[in-house]
């Protein structure tokens, strides 16, 4: 009987998806951080920094987004909460995308937005993680 | 993964734009209206849309005539105009900043497509009219291998121009089609990134001193304020030993110089700030007072502050003064000299001003040669169109002005940087006018004693 079980949901979020997943989370902290740096100093670079690590965060939440729609549209492997996980997964990458642009802006014209945006975006991958690595646990039967 | 979705985006702004028509604030001469800095999420870019000219020629007013006198050149900038009637053009493209964010990767291949694909020719070209039938029939390289040479000027026997990195200076002899030589040094020019890289030029009355304008390293201090030391100013060279002073401040990129006939002023027109709005910041025409501060970054226009620059001063804000007279935001002024009674009289009194064109705008502007009337000494009523239909309004664009060269001998030479041509207008029936001052066209003995001590004008020019 467990096999069958085993067919019918993946017992961990692939592996890939996990390591793109998981890796939001440093890229946008290392964003608001920077920002937070920024704030603090005036000194550009870390604005720089925080522009850069946004589109790093934006490209392996893609990346991960992917992974979750993929999810999404094989119902004999949709687990329950896949669908929230995707929803804050998206909401993350469309925060993440709108800071992106709020840095584009030249020197302070992107703050203290930028900063907020970023903490935003932070806790957002956080929360997409935990929901991601928590939906394919399964317990019990049908 | 955002670059094609900006672009949508940007397509889509320009679409919408076209059938826009909001009123524009009135934003030319001495007090323009400057609405709220605003920003939304994308800046608004309409980039030109390069065409051949073919048949076509730029429209100029009743009773001038236009033609190309030089054509497939390397990027021509800036021209002067010399004591025999030949005309130098210096070519070429500078700058050298890195792409600092994912933003400048963006911009730079969408604003790459508006500009000419040539590579600069970092040269001197030469050209003859040996029998003054209006046709420039000869054209060689006065000099080359120089790095991106923008401004000129003549003092003497001495050619002076500014490389992006250094003023240099050839010997010159009415005639020469080359020079005799490479260039001396005069002295090293600011040239670290060099974000705003074009190094304008001009000579004092006297001969005496070299006014150099140095551009700003960024938009608004985004490549911070160390990048800044010592750039959005004009300095004040001395001719003869090479040394510098800061002759005014805060001109973020001032990039054209000319100085004032009958008075020896020295006038710059000035690039201001971007991306706070289609109607922010205007560019500007100003006679340039030694020892001010005008404003960049901290300020514009005076005091209006800058919120985008950190740690602000407001000691420098109070201290900052506005300049004379506003072309309109975006414009993007790149040249400007001083008329002569030989353009005809409703031409006579004024400067003209090439203006590049805008990209970070939804409704173009720019994209021509004004003239801006003079009434004693000072600027005296709205810009005239005189050297226009650059750019169709669905954005197909056949040249952006540059340069911009008051022939004595009544003829306007205006660069075009898009189509690589020199463009010379003058009036269909020649105008009658005594001799002109010595202002407007300068003796130019062959034997000179050294610059700095004589006092016959030089040949004026950027």
């Amino acid at each position: 009987m467990n096999q069958i079980f085993e067919h019918r949901y993946s017992l961990t979020v692939y592996p890939l998806h996990a390591v793109f997943l998981a890796g939001t989370i440093p890229l946008f902290l290392g964003a608001a951080l920077s920002d937070a740096a920024y704030a603090k100093t005036f000194h550009i670079q870390w604005n720089n920094f925080a522009s850069w690590l946004l589109v790093a965060g934006l490209v392996f939440a893609g990346i991960a987004l992917i992974f979750a729609i993929v999810d999404l549209f094989r119902p004999y492997q949709r687990a329950r909460g896949i669908v929230l996980y995707f929803l804050v997964l998206l909401a993350t990458w469309i925060v993440g995308f709108i800071d992106a642009l709020i840095h584009a802006r030249d020197a302070w014209a992107g703050m203290p937005t930028g900063l907020v945006l970023s903490i935003v975006v932070t806790l957002l991958a956080c929360v997409a993680t935990w929901l991601g690595f928590r939906t394919p646990h399964v317990r019990g039967a049908l | 993964m955002k670059y094609p979705c900006l672009l949508a985006i940007v397509t889509l702004s320009a679409t919408l734009s076209a059938c826009g028509g909001e009123a524009e604030p009135l934003q030319v001469g001495a007090s323009p209206e400057l609405p709220k800095p605003e920003r939304g999420l994308l800046p608004d870019m309409v980039i030109a849309k390069p065409a051949k000219w073919g048949d076509k020629v730029p429209t100029v007013p009743d009773g001038y005539t236009i033609k190309a006198i030089a054509t497939d050149l390397k990027i021509p900038r800036q021209t002067l105009v010399l004591p025999n009637g030949d005309i130098l053009v210096a070519e070429g493209r500078g700058g050298t900043a890195p792409d600092l964010k994912p933003k400048d990767i963006i911009a730079g291949i969408i604003k790459a497509q508006g500009t000419s694909p040539v590579k600069g020719g970092n040269r001197l070209t030469l050209l003859r009219d040996a029998d003054g039938d209006g046709t420039y029939e000869t054209s060689t390289v006065f000099a080359e291998n120089l790095n991106a040479p923008y401004g000129l000027a003549l003092v003497d026997n001495k050619l002076y121009v500014a490389n992006q990195d250094a003023l240099v200076r050839f010997n010159y002899q009415e005639g020469d089609t080359k020079a005799s030589g490479p260039p001396e040094t005069v002295t090293q020019l600011p040239s670290e990134i060099n974000h705003h890289w074009t190094k304008a030029l001009t000579a004092s009355a006297d001969g005496q001193y070299l006014y150099v304008g140095i551009g700003s390293n960024s938009n608004i201090t985004e490549r911070g304020m160390t990048a800044e030391a010592d750039r959005a100013r004009i300095w004040r060279v001395s001719a003869g030993t090479g040394e510098h002073k800061a002759y005014a401040t805060g001109l973020r990129n001032p990039t054209a110089l000319a100085i004032q006939p009958d008075t020896g002023q020295l006038w710059a027109v000035v690039n201001e700030r971007d991306e706070i709005g289609p109607n922010l910041v205007p560019d500007y025409l100003t006679a340039v007072q030694e020892g001010a501060f005008y404003g960049w970054p901290y300020s514009y226009w005076g005091k209006n502050v800058d919120d985008r620059v950190r740690p602000q001063d407001p000691d420098k804000v109070a201290s900052a003064i506005a300049p004379d007279y506003s072309l309109g935001s975006h414009v993007a002024a790149l040249g400007v000299d001083f008329s002569a009674d030989t353009m005809g009289a409703q031409f006579a009194d004024g400067v003209f001003v090439g203006e590049h064109g805008s990209w970070n705008r939804s409704d173009p502007v720019g994209y021509k040669v004004v003239f801006v009337p003079f009434t004693d000494g000072h600027p005296s009523g709205p810009p005239v169109d005189f050297v226009a239909g650059f750019r169709d309004d669905d954005g197909t664009t056949r040249g952006r002005p540059v340069g911009v060269t008051v022939d004595p001998r009544g003829a306007l030479i205006v660069a075009d940087d898009l189509s690589n041509t020199i463009w010379r207008v003058t009036p269909t029936q020649p105008v009658q006018t005594p001799q002109p001052a010595s202002a407007d066209q300068p003796a130019q003995p062959a034997e000179r004693p050294e610059a700095g001590t004589d006092s016959t004008p030089p040949a004026q020019n950027e």
